[in-house]
């Protein structure tokens, strides 16, 4: 549009009106966590009296060590370290999970002669009505009864319990071209080498796709991490940060600040990164999937 | 299904089976159980319960601070759709437009997207702190004094700018890649037809653009309703009773704090029918936007 609109004259009005806008509107994304690296790299004393601080200190490396390897918590057990790791193992294995389950569920719905497919698919799809938080309580309480509570699949299987990822898959396979599964079939390929040899190479696009999307989901889960891990062993960073604020609020002492946010920095940056490393992937699979 | 499905009886089985039983196990034996549990009164000692009938609702219906909860998820989740969706617009229509750096605005508009809401409501709680934040010390500097977790309203306001926040990347990205999809064809026919801009963005774009908004409106209630649970919990700062707090809040600190079973699921129940009805509107409008398109 701006193709035709701009003429010869280098620089209008109008155009740095929408510089500005989109400018401010970028630092208004930005600001907070400028502040936040600013603000890891002092010390305690000097954030409880003066604030937060808008410029750079000297204390970044040693509050970043401190939020890692420190040992902290009620039980003096959990630190940065295992935190991360138990962040990596859910974002990880509800993604993976995600699409193994769901890339199964959406093969045998679509490329099988099947009674009981569509009432198999409205089964799965009903799922998508009812978030996690919605049922929470009989959730905790049915996991909590099966002896889950505090273990890695109590944390990362019940949130595998919603369609998004079938759904996907369907409509993904749906638009694969009826003669690639024709020719296989002629050439006397089964529906396992079909799937491996064809199918799987062909949604690589989209597999790396939902991982993102689902690893950052996972990472960032809060609600049920908080409520299924009372062991501290098994905190995620996410759910650490509970934990943080109410070390700083309930706190005598001088509250450990830098190493509050260090940690919180911690908790944002590998989705962060991920999001904007991989970005044409993600929002190409964010808009498909949400179609 | 396709024409030349595969017809192994079993194979297709075993592969939905996996999927099917933890939806079983993890989402209709709880939700069953939600609704079930919902016409039982549970007794506070953890002696066995009663049934009690539709008692969980009229409780519902009738208390006064189910009622306060529910104005303020009304309001909050009305205010941080309608901001959130009106910021992302504004942005996303000039960084359609603009032809340098196009990419760097994408980028620095949409990474938030990654931020998780309890990690947003941490950032924003100290930011809006009493002793350290600097908005606080940018409200005393024009005479207010902003208390965040002690007055109701100035907690209501920084969930509101918090949650705001970490909306405006999905609908930035959304409305972006909804504007982008408009054919130019349609964008010089415009042109042509109409020198204003602001004319063409109401009379042309701001139509073709509607299937895409009113899907994200359906994603920012649920969003306010639910996803800003992270947000809340942080910024209540362990003292939800005086605080502002959303229906979904109060599901949780009723079934796990109060140990009111019943009252908490009755609540589950009714937040269930919220979903279904919007996703029904919602199910409605895609059926519609076949047509647009």
């Amino acid at each position: 549009m701006t193709k035709i609109t701009r003429n010869k004259k280098p620089i209008r009005l109008n155009d740095i009106v929408d510089h500005a806008i989109l400018i401010l509107g970028g630092l208004l994304m930005l600001f907070p966590v400028y502040l936040a690296f600013t603000t890891t790299s002092h010390d305690n004393i000097t954030l409880s009296r003066e604030g937060l601080q808008f410029g750079f200190g000297d204390q970044m490396g040693h509050n970043f060590y401190a939020a890692m390897f420190e040992k902290g918590g009620f039980s003096e057990q959990i630190d940065g370290t295992t935190m991360l790791m138990n962040s990596l193992i859910l974002g990880i294995g509800f993604a993976v999970g995600k699409i193994v389950l769901s890339m199964a569920a959406a093969y045998a719905i679509v490329y099988f002669r099947l009674r009981f497919a569509t009432f198999a698919f409205w089964v799965i799809f009903t799922t998508i009505l009812l978030p996690l938080e919605v049922r929470i309580l009989p959730s905790y309480e049915v996991v909590t009864g099966l002896g889950m509570a505090n273990t890695y699949g109590g944390l990362i299987v019940p949130l595998l319990a919603s369609a998004t990822g079938t759904f996907f898959f369907r409509q993904f396979f749906l638009s694969v071209p009826e003669e690639l599964v024709e020719a296989a079939r002629i050439d006397g390929a089964g529906p396992g080498k079909f799937f491996i040899d064809i199918l799987v190479p062909l949604s690589r696009t989209m597999i790396a796709a939902i991982f993102i999307i689902m690893f950052v989901y996972g990472w960032n889960q809060y609600l049920w991490p908080t409520l299924i891990t009372t062991d501290e062993g098994l905190f995620t960073l996410v759910r650490g940060i509970k934990q943080i604020t109410q070390s700083i609020y309930e706190g005598n002492q001088i509250p450990e600040y830098g190493q509050a946010w260090a940690l919180a920095i911690i908790a944002m940056l590998p989705p962060v990164v991920i999001v904007i490393f991989f970005q044409s992937w993600f929002v190409k699979g964010l808009v498909e999937s949400e179609k | 299904m396709k024409r030349a499905a595969f017809s192994q009886p079993l194979m297709p089985v075993a592969l939905l089976m996996p999927q099917l039983i933890i939806i079983a196990v993890f989402f209709y034996w709880p939700a069953w159980e939600a609704i079930y549990s919902s016409f039982f009164l549970q007794d506070p000692f953890g002696f066995g319960s009663n049934y009690v009938g539709a008692d969980n609702y009229t409780r519902l219906a009738k208390s006064s601070e189910y009622g306060k909860v529910a104005g303020f998820t009304l309001f909050f989740t009305v205010v941080v759709t309608f901001l959130s969706l009106g910021i992302a617009l504004l942005l996303a229509v000039k960084a359609d437009k603009v032809i340098r750096g196009a990419k760097t605005y994408r980028t620095l508009l949409m990474w938030v997207y990654a931020v998780a809401p309890p990690v947003a409501g941490f950032l924003g709680g100290l930011l809006f702190d009493q002793n350290i934040g600097p908005i606080t010390d940018l409200f005393a500097f024009f005479g207010y004094n902003l208390q965040i977790g002690l007055n109701y309203n100035d907690t209501a306001f920084a969930m509101i700018v918090v949650s705001v926040w970490k909306q405006i990347p999905v609908n930035f990205i959304f409305l972006l890649s909804g504007l982008q999809s408009i054919p130019v064809a349609v964008r010089e026919a415009a042109l042509i037809d109409n020198k204003s801009g602001t004319r063409r963005f109401w009379d042309i774009t701001f139509p073709l653009l509607a299937p895409t908004a009113f899907f994200l409106l359906i994603i920012n209630i649920t969003y306010a309703l639910f996803d800003t649970f992270g947000v809340i919990d942080i910024m209540v700062k362990g003292n939800p009773a005086s605080n502002p707090i959303t229906l979904v809040y109060k599901v949780y600190t009723d079934g796990f704090r109060g140990n009111d079973l019943g009252g908490s699921s009755a609540q589950s129940v009714v937040l269930m029918v919220l979903v279904l009805l919007l996703t029904v509107m919602q199910f409605r409008m895609l059926e519609r936007r076949i047509h647009y398109t």
